[in-house]
């Protein structure tokens, strides 16, 4: 499923909790362009729900989840907003 | 920008709001404010601003810290007494968080010296104690255009506003002169309750850093009265007033002159 996802941007915060999982992911978030996709892998099981409840509160698409390790996921969201201040 | 470790755990809780993130942390980590007052008020402004990352924050005040000025002004402590406020400060602030850099003037605000002051910074907070000086800051900010969080304690009352030079009214606007001296009674013959400059600088913090951001709605053109006894908060709207003397459409005041610093305790 996620072979036909484009990756821009790949982060590992494996060994990372809560909150730092989400604001590590935004942090990276900022840096891209719209429309690009960030791959975050993640160790920490509360993350899975999480980082896409947030994303998806600052309006970001989350793409997909996905199981690659008995304790390693990754998180596929692409960013649909902006969020610079002027 | 890339923030260090420590400082993505230090300012996580501003990163998660959707109206700060590390783009308005980088904005706080810019941003020059300069205190006018070390004391009840100026103390509380200063050191949420220092936790928030305000990267310089400019300290004004020619007092030195005594006894009786630890049952409010939080910057200070015992060890401190006889010291310059705004080196007090400067330790306290920095201690706090070694992100910032304060920047203490030890001297006493002038029509002299308070443009050369002022010029460095993006926001002004005034924490004065003195009508003198709370009309010198207020005429220098729109003179320069320069942003203005106000306010004053008196007992258990409170007041904020925020003034944009050109965008609303100024503190002339609501009260044209400062009432003659002696007239008002200063904090040292009415007294103060300690905790109210606390909840009146952590309002005027709020301002500072939502101009900062540009974010939510700035007291602009409303003035915040708090009463403390009743708990009670009122807000007023202020227009801009046409015919101030200052920011009014046909001005008369055209430069920074020194009031009457006289103090009623005096006379």
């Amino acid at each position: 499923m996620t072979d036909d996802i484009k990756i821009d941007v790949r982060l590992n915060i494996k060994g990372q909790v809560c909150p730092y999982t989400f604001v590590r992911s935004k942090l990276a978030m900022e840096k891209m362009k719209l429309g690009e996709v960030l791959e975050i892998i993640t160790d920490h099981r509360p993350a899975l729900e999480n980082i896409p409840r947030s994303m998806e509160h600052e309006g970001q698409k989350v793409l997909t989840i996905e199981q690659t390790a008995e304790k390693e996921w990754r998180i596929f969201v692409r960013k649909d907003r902006e969020h610079k201040i002027h | 920008m890339d923030f260090t470790e420590d400082q993505i755990l230090r300012y996580s809780r501003h990163i998660l709001l959707p109206e700060v993130g590390g783009f308005g942390q980088e904005k706080l980590l810019n941003a020059r404010v300069v205190l006018v007052g070390a004391g009840g008020l100026g103390s509380v402004v200063g050191y949420y601003l220092a936790a928030a990352g305000v990267g310089t924050i400019g300290v004004v005040d020619d007092d030195r810290v005594e006894i009786s000025n630890l049952q409010r002004q939080i910057a200070h402590n015992e060890k401190r007494i006889g010291m310059y406020k705004a080196d007090s400060a400067k330790e306290t602030y920095q201690t706090l968080n070694h992100d910032v850099t304060v920047i203490p003037y030890k001297e006493r605000l002038t029509a002299r010296n308070i443009k050369d002051i002022f010029k460095n910074y993006d926001i002004v907070v005034d924490g004065s104690d003195n009508f003198p000086t709370r009309y010198l800051i207020n005429d220098a900010c729109v003179m320069l255009h320069k942003p203005l969080v106000s306010a004053a304690v008196f007992r258990f009352e409170g007041q904020v506003m925020t003034i944009f030079p050109g965008d609303g009214p100024c503190y002339r606007c609501l009260f044209d002169h400062p009432p003659p001296p002696g007239m008002v009674p200063s904090c040292q013959e009415a007294g103060i309750l300690g905790a109210v400059p606390g909840i009146i600088g952590t309002i005027q913090a709020t301002e500072v850093i939502k101009t900062i951001l540009g974010i939510g709605h700035p007291l602009k053109g409303s003035l915040l009265l708090l009463n403390a006894l009743d708990m009670s908060f009122r807000k007023i709207n202020v227009p801009r007033n046409r015919d101030c003397l200052l920011c009014g459409d046909h001005p008369t005041i055209k430069e920074l002159i020194d009031l009457d610093q006289t103090c009623s305790l005096n006379s």
